[in-house]
């Protein structure tokens, strides 16, 4: 059974990755990515991975694909341009692709890996995944992930340092000529002679 | 339940499509983009199964930190995208030459 939803879930992780990469509108490359991490988050729990499952479905596609759909439709683009040469580097594409799978496939299945039958038990029977995460986090790896956090600054810094343009157009007003202006500036008294009613 | 192989299969072939599909779409910076993602899932998928099948936590902290950074790189692509096609108002790779490489 456990076999069974393996390969559906792959089945749908291939098939989407493969609309990723062919399909025409952005927009819709976006949108099979996100099934694409919804499968691959489904074959992480078949792993036991549950927190790393729910972490990739809420900051990846609650966060990430939806800050990639933002700028995807933010962006006023003629795609059909940049679809230029689709067709002429499919060969090359596929050939190397094909190779790559190969060399990888030849070494996947030549290192047949014995797994101890005792490890495998023990995990099944400790703690939970998160509890295990977090005990190991924060404790042998809390320097990393500390260097994690600053990385996550600066990368926020950076992305509204690029994107933020000063307003040139923008009206607004300044306080300290506004409190040094003095009545003789603004009031001018014009002598008018009187007029008759006639 | 699947053994190992099948596990680094898939990641083996999820790779291999996005590098493909970075040489298909070579002009298009959005899906060049969503490949870098494709490629990263597929590098975590690896790391997973080793965890689940070595029975060390290890694997599951570098998938961790290799979502963070990702999530980091994607910000700062897209912040840098958007720059782009303000500047220059198209994200043609091919049009992207100022620096002359």
């Amino acid at each position: 059974m456990i076999t069974f939803i393996f390969y559906l879930f792959a089945f749908i992780l291939i098939g989407s990755a493969y609309r990723v990469i062919t399909v025409k509108n952005p927009v819709h490359a976006v949108l099979f990515l996100v099934l694409a991490f919804f499968s691959s988050a489904a074959i992480w729990l078949l792993l036991q991975a549950e927190f790393l499952a729910i972490v990739l479905v809420l900051v990846y596609v609650g966060a990430v694909m939806v800050l990639f759909l933002f700028v995807v439709m933010m962006l006023d683009i003629n795609f059909s341009q940049l679809r230029e040469g689709f067709v002429h580097h499919l060969p090359i594409a596929a050939f190397v692709g094909a190779i790559m799978l190969l060399e990888m496939i030849l070494v996947i299945w030549a290192w047949q890996k014995e797994i101890p039958e005792a490890a495998m038990a023990a995990a099944a029977g400790s703690l939970p995944n998160t509890t295990l995460l977090g005990q190991v986090l924060y404790t042998e790896y809390v320097y990393p992930f500390e260097i994690a956090a600053a990385i996550l600054l600066v990368a926020m810094v950076a992305a509204i340092a690029l994107t933020m343009r000063p307003h040139t157009r923008a009206k607004y007003q300044k306080p300290e000529q506004q409190v040094q202006v003095r009545r003789e500036d603004r009031v001018r008294l014009v002598k008018m002679p009187t007029e008759s009613k006639d | 339940m699947p053994e190992l192989y099948e596990f680094l299969t898939l990641g083996a072939l999820l790779f291999c499509m996005s590098v493909a599909g970075i040489f298909l779409n070579r002009k298009n910076l959005i899906i060049i983009l969503l490949c870098i993602e494709l490629m990263l899932l597929s590098v975590n998928l690896n790391f997973i199964a080793f965890s689940h099948f070595n029975a060390d936590i290890a694997g599951q902290i570098f998938v961790f930190f290799i979502l963070t950074v990702a999530a980091a790189e994607s910000a700062i692509g897209l912040a840098i995208l958007v720059v782009l096609f303000r500047n220059k108002n198209t994200i043609n790779v091919d049009e992207l030459d100022t620096l002359k490489g």
